[in-house]
């Protein structure tokens, strides 16, 4: 029994470490002065790298279970989190100056984060649908808290309210989905549920109910339409550093569960949930960039080019098979960087007083940056999906596996539509080329920030010329860990 | 002929839906909740008839002791025309009643299936009592998600925390960079007028 204990939790030791370090933030928060703040940041860095490497020590390729076969040690669950601590690290350089020149450099913007670092964890090894519950959970109150943090802010308090209200509904509407599956199947373990889906006939009506409140539910944390509605007023309302947040890694962890749910658990009604799936993407891809055209605020618009990627996503989830969910993920993880480098390009223009977030703000940026216009360019690149970078290898992959399962002709609406999308990111490269700025003081970027910012785009454009490695990992962590 | 058993499910059924609905349609919001609380005793009797009384007690000390009372307080402390907030009830009524019955309809014909048929569930027959099977299973087998709660409560006093905590009007306290940053017009208003002119009583204005 004892061993028993030790094995469960020297699996789950990433997870006490950043909880207990979310926890020793928190305290140092209260008692330092704030000219030492730079001390919570070093903190939070170290948390991330500790945890990072207690993640690669146990780094296995097999399947390893623990608390009664809830929690889940696999390639995927260590890929997932591995680039989870990296897109954190990455979101506390950029939003270091940003936080600061807004009074919101404080012990609890540190300890939220990594607290929400933790459900996502929590949810990408989670193999039971309580524990998803949980995790989400987890994660959602904390973004919910950290869109409001911002409290004298009128629009960050009433997005943070329609956040708040529609996520409760989304989880409201998960929960029921699971009750009904358990219902059906006496089991919340994906293991279980797929094996009495496969061998004991049940009752498909009660199963379909199920299945539509977990889909209903999944898609708005993913922000597929049509459970968009949140994201762009969320978006517009938060500080952007808030919003880099939410638009980036905490889609790993949805991308997580979508797969354990619907691609291990729910294996056996792949031919249900296919058909939603398709109407969600070919709705999300539609809807995302012909309304991002129309917008004039910069955050609005990377919100609709968030649900057109979304729906990208979903073209190699219900694909069904293990190529499909391998180009998801690697679709999943460029787009994370991606949105990084967008969201950080307006925390760098941003000043006190000043927030960019208008197009007009991005005129004329390289006649005073050119590498910074240089670095936007290519994310847009990206974003688009032009060839040379990473962007073009991510669509090209989903949209192949979505062809060899019988989409050909979603496939082609969706080359078209990405064809639509191209506008609104070539209008920002327009702007900063051909434009006569508007801005006239020099941005003065912290060192860091420079480096790092430069690192993460031009690694966008390098990571385009040898794709195959990081295509081949994603293929390893999901054949591995989805049999 | 109906068995007493069935007559107290039935008898508190209907008072659990009729309070239910005296919750969404009732104009002050005390009587809302203490309608609430008469739905949540309710829902508590069917429990113990269903032999859960484990979750009947948690239910009438939680949330009838607990979470109502607090709900109450607030209803009563904070001035919310809710009128106001009522506004447009009706109107959405076609829209939501539409909704309703659609959702209600599919539940029916879900649970109409034989799987939730009450005689494929036995009588759970054991010695041991609801609060100790509960908690056997909570601390072992359900170990890491009961953790995991107790971390969403303290996110929850947190966030409370971040969000509401401001210093406090009184204080003395002064903040030098605040001052430093003070502009003329924060203090000091310069207002225009001839000084030669005499000072005109207003006329005042009849009620129409």
């Amino acid at each position: 029994m004892n061993q028993l204990i030790q094995f469960d939790i020297s699996l789950i030791l990433p997870e006490i470490f950043v909880l207990s370090m979310a926890m020793a933030v928190l305290m140092t928060g209260l008692f330092i002065k704030p000219s030492l703040r730079w001390i919570m940041f070093a903190l939070s860095q170290f948390t991330l790298l500790g945890s990072a490497y207690l993640t690669y020590q146990h780094f296995n390729h097999e399947t390893q279970f623990a608390f009664s076969k809830m929690f889940v040690r696999d390639g995927l669950a260590d890929l997932l989190k591995i680039m989870s601590y990296l897109g954190i690290s990455i979101i506390f350089f950029y939003s270091r100056s940003y936080m600061k020149d807004r009074n919101l450099y404080c012990g609890e913007y540190f300890a939220l984060v990594l607290f929400a670092l933790l459900g996502m964890m929590i949810m990408i090894s989670s193999h039971n649908m309580l524990l998803v519950y949980m995790g989400l959970e987890l994660l959602s109150l904390c973004l919910y808290s950290l869109t409001a943090l911002d409290r004298d802010n009128q629009k960050a308090t009433e997005s943070a309210i329609k956040y708040f209200v529609l996520g409760a509904l989304a989880s409201g509407f998960l929960l029921y989905g699971m009750s009904m599956i358990y219902g059906a199947t006496s089991s919340l373990d994906f293991n279980v549920v797929s094996a009495v889906l496969l061998n004991q006939p049940t009752d498909h009506a009660i199963l379909v109910l199920g299945l539509v409140f977990v889909v209903a539910g999944l898609a708005f944390k993913l922000g597929a339409v049509p459970f968009q509605m949140w994201v762009p007023d969320v978006y517009e309302g938060s500080p952007s550093s808030i919003a880099m947040l939410i638009s980036s890694v905490p889609k790993l962890a949805a991308f997580a569960i979508t797969v354990r749910i619907l691609g291990e658990g729910l294996q056996s009604m792949m031919v249900d949930w296919k058909q939603m799936m398709l109407i969600m993407a070919v709705l999300s891809i539609s809807i995302g960039n012909i309304t991002a055209i129309a917008q004039t605020n910069i955050k609005r618009m990377y919100a609709y080019s968030t649900i057109s990627h979304i729906g990208f996503i979903l073209f190699g989830l219900m694909s069904g098979t293990l190529n499909g969910y391998a180009s998801s993920l690697f679709y999943v993880v460029s787009y994370m960087f991606m949105t990084l480098v967008s969201f950080a390009m307006l925390i760098m223009m941003s000043r006190k007083n000043f927030e960019c977030e208008t197009l007009d703000d991005f005129k004329g940026l390289n006649r005073k940056n050119p590498w910074y216009a240089f670095l936007m360019l290519i994310t847009m690149l990206s974003m688009a999906g032009i060839p040379p970078t990473i962007g073009f290898y991510a669509k090209f992959m989903v949209l192949q596996s979505a062809f060899d399962a019988g989409f050909s002709s979603f496939v082609v609406y969706a080359v078209m539509m990405a064809l639509v999308g191209m506008f609104y990111y070539m209008r920002i490269v327009k702007l900063m080329y051909f434009d006569e700025p508007k801005l006239k003081n020099k941005l003065d970027i912290p060192m860091d920030m420079q480096w790092i910012l430069s690192a993460n785009a031009l690694a966008l454009l390098v990571t385009g010329f040898i794709p195959q490695t990081f295509m081949e990992a994603a293929t390893q962590a999901v054949v591995l860990s989805l049999h | 002929m109906i068995e007493f058993k069935d007559f107290i499910f039935y008898f508190l059924s209907f008072v659990l839906i009729a309070s239910g609905l005296s919750v969404i349609t009732s104009r002050n919001p005390v009587t809302a909740a203490l309608s609430l609380v008469l739905a949540f005793f309710n829902a508590a009797g069917i429990w113990i008839l269903l032999q859960a009384e484990f979750l009947a007690i948690a239910l009438v000390l939680v949330y009838v002791g607990a979470v109502m009372v607090l709900f109450l307080f607030v209803v009563m402390m904070l001035d919310i025309n809710f009128d106001k907030l009522r506004e447009g009830f009706w109107d959405y009524l076609p829209m939501a009643g539409f909704i309703g019955v659609l959702m209600m309809v599919e539940m029916v014909l879900v649970f109409q299936t034989k799987k939730f048929n009450l005689s494929s569930f036995s009588d759970p027959i054991s010695n041991i009592s609801n609060t100790e099977m509960i908690g056997n299973t909570l601390y072992s087998n359900y170990v890491l998600p009961f953790e995991l709660a107790s971390v969403i409560l303290l996110i929850a006093i947190v966030s409370a925390i971040a969000l509401t905590l401001r210093d406090r009007k009184d204080s003395k306290k002064i903040n030098s960079a605040d001052q430093i940053a003070v502009k003329r017009e924060d203090r000091v208003r310069l207002v225009q007028m001839k000084s030669e002119e005499k000072y005109i009583k207003p006329k005042v204005k009849k009620k129409t």
